[in-house]
């Protein structure tokens, strides 16, 4: 399974990524409506870090519609369609990268693999490759 | 209007009246965005010859069309409003997160009226807008008020905020954003200042529509995948704009100990390279960047964190003030950022006054008990706070290097380095003969954005006088100040090199309109031109000698260094005028002439 993985110390907090980001889930110029966040930890320690989606499906076993469902590439994705807004699955992100903003939209939104954060990034900040398997 | 926030809001301090209009059409056909819209409507709605901390002087705040879109830079903010520092027109540039989230909020300019009766700050949450009672945050610095309501709003709102220095009105106080990127030259904090605003407190969450979706994004893709691959990515994002400090110092640019030289002896020790061994811990990106120039420091010695020094600071307060640590310069850099003052203007009238000490003309008795020597950083450290303050000899300082040298005398205005008022920054320019003329006719004083000629001249024969020289200085003025009409930033172009014409299909798609840069050149060459009537406008007299450069170019040659007795002499600063008006079509006083003003749709504009 292939996921997105990024590496803090490169990210220089431009939010290239998260335009490009809304512009694939929702087709609209609006990084609120990402699906990665940057946490921006200024003036000290004056770093930035990165949270994405490590596709560990967590949001899919709780979805109770079954909105959030495999795509193509292998990763989680939500249905809108399907998307009754119940937030079960916002709490059981370990990555809080799952959200629910009926202020923003009428469904809930995760990352679904489309690479655009990664074309964008000038630093080299994220990249998709295979999850690694952790042995207990 | 696709492309566009569509609103223009309205703040009117003396009353607490708050209104909205939508963004006029013509304006946005004629002036695009950004700088073009802050001279337009400085120019119309601010009255001739109004006080610049007066009530009717107006902040005009401005996005453009590329501001918060899938555009590589899409960061930078225009600052316009008639400059405090100079007298004539302020249009300072800012990088960070402010402008893109303008736009989300609905906005292309904001532009504070009149003057509140006490201390507040803006508050806009997308519609809903205030202002907020301010006494609490009077008197803090502008990076610590930033913390303060970053804490308190939440991450997603941006800050650009005020220090002591705009609250007591220096006349080159900046506004700080971001932790550290500024709107700086001219005193745009200090219209702020006056006009009792601490801070703008700012969070949109509104989509930006666009013209051709999905040509855009096409076009936008194109743009960045051309700066990942470009050659200079890798170098530039390691050391940004201190990458040329090396460079400067070698070819004699380098200003040093007030511009009697553009070579320091310390200079090695302000290096890029060194810098980044020693102090920079992140790369910091203003919005959509690619390839980040910001360096955040931490500087151990003194427990500071700073976004810089950029190239200009490094410049200005270090080798031009004699100070050879990187450790020293960086934090001078913060606490100018922290008591919110311009580095370059500070640096400027800092060397000067460290000029007057070595001659005689001050003694500690002007100083306040201070040694100013150049290299001195701890008397340094207290100037700028004392300036921020004005309080002692920083209060002549706070004054700018023009008024404090016509204060003072006694040939003293000899080595104020300025033009039109305001300090030059950073490009010694003894022997270079197209930035010496970018300096002298750039539209706000002594700047060196509109047209960075500086390795031209090098390119072409820097001492060269020759109309192909006076014609790259024009085309600069006009192109680079485009990408500031735009929204965006220019040095995916400057310095990664990438194709210009890159930018023509995500500009149309944006906002359905086709525009090729010959288009574009156009309206930069009438911001310029509006620019100008406002100067005449504003100072009476208004005539060429206001374009003439600081003697110490064509008076002093420098005793050492890349340019040892190297100079311009006066004769070629006028012939270099002379060319300049005639190719723009101006008078030899400098002035345009009607058919210019016809040929650029500016008639309207006079009288």
């Amino acid at each position: 399974m292939m996921r997105l993985y990024a590496d803090s110390s490169k990210c220089t907090g431009c939010r290239a990524c998260l335009v490009a980001c809304s512009l694939n889930l929702f087709k609209e110029n609006n990084p609120k409506k990402a699906a990665l966040v940057i946490e921006a930890h200024f003036p000290a320690p004056g770093t930035y870090k990165v949270r994405v989606c490590t596709q560990c499906g967590k949001c899919a076993e709780v979805c109770p519609t079954g909105a959030i469902k495999l795509n193509e590439r292998g990763a989680y994705y939500v249905d809108m369609a399907e998307c009754n807004l119940c937030e079960a699955c916002v709490p059981e992100c370990p990555e809080e990268v799952m959200f629910v903003r009926t202020e923003l939209a009428d469904t809930s939104w995760k990352c679904d693999l489309c690479g655009d954060c990664v074309s964008v990034c000038g630093t080299g900040v994220l990249w998709i490759a295979e999850t690694e398997t952790v042995v207990a | 209007m696709y492309g566009y926030g569509g609103q223009i809001l309205r703040i009117n301090l003396s009353n607490g009246q708050v209104t909205k209009e939508p963004t006029p059409p013509d304006v946005a056909r004629e002036f695009v965005g950004g700088r073009g819209f802050g001279i337009y409507f400085l120019t119309k709605e601010v009255p001739p010859k109004a006080d610049p901390l007066g009530e009717q002087n107006k902040l005009i705040i401005s996005s453009g069309p590329f501001s918060g879109l899938l555009i590589p830079g899409a960061g930078k903010c225009d600052w316009t409003t008639k400059a405090p520092l100079t007298g004539g027109y302020a249009s300072a540039s800012m990088g960070g997160h402010f402008t893109a989230e303008m736009k989300y909020a609905g906005l292309d300019s904001i532009i504070l009226e009149g003057i509140s009766p006490k201390p507040v700050y803006l508050l806009i949450d997308d519609n809903k807008i205030e202002l907020r009672d301010a006494s609490h945050l009077w008197g803090k610095g502008s990076i610590a008020v930033e913390k303060m309501l970053k804490d308190q709003y939440g991450e997603e709102f941006q800050v650009a905020a005020i220090g002591p220095g705009g609250e007591n009105c220096v006349s080159f106080a900046h506004i700080n954003h971001d932790y550290g990127r500024q709107a700086g030259r001219g005193g745009v904090g200090a219209v702020m200042g006056a006009k009792k605003v601490k801070a703008i407190v700012l969070r949109g969450t509104q989509s930006i529509s666009v013209a051709d979706p999905e040509g855009y994004r096409k076009a936008g893709m194109e743009l960045f995948k051309a700066c990942k691959e470009a050659e200079m990515l890798k170098e530039w994002s390691s050391y940004g704009t201190t990458i040329v400090v090396s460079w400067c110092d070698e070819v004699g640019a380098l200003p040093t100990r007030n511009f009697q030289a553009g070579s320091f002896e310390d200079g090695k020790n302000l290096y890029g390279p060194v810098m980044r061994q020693k102090i920079v811990i992140t790369d910091k990106g203003c919005f959509g960047c690619p390839s980040p120039c910001g360096k955040y420091s931490r500087v151990q010695r003194y427990d500071t964190y700073v976004e810089g020094p950029e190239y200009e600071t490094i410049g200005m307060i270090g080798s031009n003030l004699g100070l050879s640590s990187i450790e020293d310069v960086a934090h001078a850099n913060y606490l100018c950022d922290e008591w919110g003052i311009d580095t370059i203007s500070a640096g400027g009238v800092i060397a000067w006054a460290m000029e007057c000490y070595e001659k005689g003309i001050f003694t500690k008795a002007d100083t306040d008990g201070l040694e100013l020597k150049f290299g001195n950083a701890e008397a340094v450290f207290k100037l700028i706070e004392k300036i921020a303050k004005k309080e002692g000899i920083g209060a002549l300082l706070a004054e700018g290097v023009k008024r404090a040298a016509q204060k003072v005398g006694k040939g003293s205005e000899k080595w104020a380095i300025h033009v039109k008022g305001m300090e030059q920054s950073a490009y010694a320019t003894h022997n270079a003969t197209a930035m010496l003329l970018a300096y002298m006719t750039c539209d706000v004083g002594a700047h060196h954005n509109r047209a960075w000629a500086i390795t031209y001249d090098l390119q072409v024969g820097r001492e060269r006088v020759a109309p192909e020289k006076v014609a790259r200085v024009i085309w600069l003025q006009h192109f680079r100040p485009m990408f500031d009409v735009l929204g965006g930033c220019r040095l995916q172009w400057v310095e990664l090199g990438i194709d210009r014409n890159l930018y023509l299909p995500a500009l149309e798609a944006i906002t359905g309109v086709h525009r090729t840069w010959e288009d574009l050149e156009l309206v930069g060459e009438r911001i310029w031109n509006l620019a100008r009537l406002y100067w005449m406008r504003e100072i009476d007299g208004f005539d060429r000698s206001w374009d003439l450069p600081a003697p110490r170019f064509y008076e002093e040659p420098p005793a050492s260094g890349a340019t040892k007795g190297q100079i311009t002499r006066f004769e070629d600063v006028q012939k270099l005028l002379d060319m300049y008006y005639e190719q723009r079509g101006w008078t030899p006083q400098g002035h345009p002439t009607p058919q210019t003003l016809e040929r650029l749709g500016l008639q309207s504009f006079v009288n």
